[in-house]
């Protein structure tokens, strides 16, 4: 394609926009609201997923073992745990720090409170193994394999926090994907009747240019141009939203609620945009290209 | 340059709308076609330009028959013909110069180039003095000669008139045709297809008169008959 050619396809895409304000804006507003939810949902899930994988450093399971075991059986234990692709990290605790960990937790300030035990441990059957997993969904499958091993008595783990988080995270991720699909219908066919408008306002051009020699690709290229632009724009204007407004909450939390900050560690704006930005923009020149290829197709027949 | 063999179309089966066409317009010729509405002379000029694709028979236009041109093939045909309608057919919200700058701007023609080629057909049809004004601003005789400006600024070897004098009064209609012979005589294939028998019979050329898709008569240069 001539660059003459090509300046001619992006003005008049322009010039399509400008003529159908109202349908173009309608477009605009209806991409950059799905582009919105999307972005929003994106950053929810991707927040989550952070703080999921947070949680997930910070559930253990205990594994205690039977009476009397020799030092050999629990380390063999310890081996067979470690071995398992689910398992991050294996800690072997013994009676003795379980206690002192203990005595610093319940008798903080108080230690004399506990000193009547010093020969005698409470705790003398609580040395274990603190296994911390990278998934919690494999959870449940490590504690069966675990509590069938010899030489363990108990298997200590919170089943419903993993319960939870992983059911939370799915169904974020389904809610949002309903959503979505929902609002890129609604844009598509936004723009497919943008585009269908502008192919009957400029009816009376698209038949001269048939006639003079027009090629097909020039006869469409405006109004492949024309849902471009608008998906761009459509993908901007909640790109710049999201930007602003989500540096303003993260800094909002961390002035306002400092104790929950700890607990809500927000991803970085970088981390974040870094993915969305092109994902939007690919996603918004798409579904422009889209809609206005189908309205081409069906009412522009070169 | 033009030939038609056996060519039938219908539109509607059993129902034709021309029957077994033959004829031959050679390069440099100019032709009237002349008809009742009905006779099929529009269904003629779509043919033509490939608008409409024959039910029987073939068409050569410059040697070439057109059942064997590919769908991406027919904007290079059309370029080598101009077309002329009888409403015109101008853009309202552009002006003389890019009315006629249109024609090379899609078949991607440089603004240099255009320029000078726009400005070289504005005085041929004698509206350079009115480049800048809309077709709303202009008689329908001027309306017609930036039709026929755009229609020739890609230089084509054929020239297709449907109605050109058809919205025009008298004088104005003297003026097109004036200016379509002048054309002719630089060397310009000239078709025009009218029911102004009048022009038809001063104008002394050949004319192939049609009648419910028949061809009926074709007369040579200066055997015009008036039937009508």
């Amino acid at each position: 394609m001539k660059i003459s050619s090509t300046l001619y396809s992006i003005q008049q895409g322009i010039k399509n926009i400008w003529r159908n304000k109202m349908f173009s804006l309608a477009s605009i507003a209806t991409m950059s609201a799905c582009i919105f939810l999307f972005g929003l949902f994106f950053i929810i899930v991707t927040n989550f997923n952070s703080m999921v994988k947070d949680a997930e450093e910070n559930v253990a399971i205990t594994v205690f073992f039977d009476k009397g075991i020799s030092k050999e059986q629990t380390k063999k234990i310890g081996e067979d745990i470690k071995k398992r692709a689910e398992v991050k990290s294996c800690k072997y605790v013994s009676a003795k720090e379980s206690w002192d960990s203990y005595k610093k937790r319940y008798f903080e300030g108080h230690e004399e409170y506990a000193d009547v035990f010093e020969n005698d441990n409470p705790l003398k059957n609580a040395a274990h193994y603190e296994v911390y997993l990278n998934d919690v969904s494999m959870q449940e499958h490590l504690v069966k394999h675990v509590q069938a091993l010899d030489g363990v008595r108990k298997v200590q783990h919170s089943k419903d926090v993993a319960g939870t988080l992983s059911a939370f995270n799915k169904f974020i991720g389904y809610i949002s994907i309903g959503i979505i699909v929902i609002l890129l219908g609604v844009a598509v066919f936004l723009i497919s009747n943008t585009v269908t408008v502008g192919i009957s306002v400029r009816k009376e051009e698209i038949a001269i240019m048939r006639l003079i020699g027009a090629t097909d690709f020039l006869i469409r290229a405006p109004f492949i141009v024309e849902g471009i632009i608008i998906g761009l724009i459509g993908a901007i204007i909640p790109l710049a939203l999201l930007y602003s407004l989500y540096g303003n909450i993260v800094t909002y939390v961390g002035k306002q609620f400092n104790v929950i900050e700890n607990i809500l560690n927000f991803v970085s704006e970088k981390q974040v945009f870094v993915t969305l930005v092109p994902v939007a923009l690919i996603l918004g020149v798409g579904i422009g290209l889209f809609g206005s290829m189908i309205t081409i197709r069906k009412h522009l027949k070169v | 340059m033009i030939k038609l063999e056996n060519v039938s179309k219908e539109y509607v089966a059993g129902v034709p709308a021309l029957s077994d066409i033959s004829l031959d317009i050679d390069e440099g010729e100019f032709v009237f076609v002349v008809g009742d509405s009905g006779s099929g002379k529009s269904t003629f000029i779509k043919l033509l330009l490939k608008e409409l694709d024959p039910t029987s028979g073939t068409i050569w236009i410059n040697d070439k028959p057109l059942n064997k041109i590919k769908r991406r093939q027919v904007p290079k045909l059309r370029r080598n013909i101009g077309v002329v309608f009888q409403d015109f057919r101008l853009l309202k919200d552009r002006n003389v110069y890019e009315n006629i700058a249109f024609a090379q701007k899609v078949i991607g023609e440089n603004n240099l180039h255009i320029r000078k080629k726009v400005s070289k057909m504005l005085s041929m049809v004698g509206l350079a003095a009115k480049y800048r004004s809309f077709p709303r601003q202009l008689s329908g005789g001027e309306q017609q000669r930036v039709a026929i400006a755009r229609a020739l600024v890609n230089q084509p070897k054929i020239l297709l008139a449907d109605e050109p004098t058809g919205n025009l009064d008298n004088n104005n209609a003297w003026e097109i045709m004036k200016l379509l012979e002048e054309i002719n005589n630089k060397g310009t294939t000239v078709v025009v297809v009218t029911h102004n028998m009048e022009i038809v019979k001063v104008m002394n050329k050949r004319v192939i008169r049609m009648k419910k898709g028949v061809i009926v008569s074709d007369s040579k240069q200066g055997d015009s008959n008036d039937e009508d």
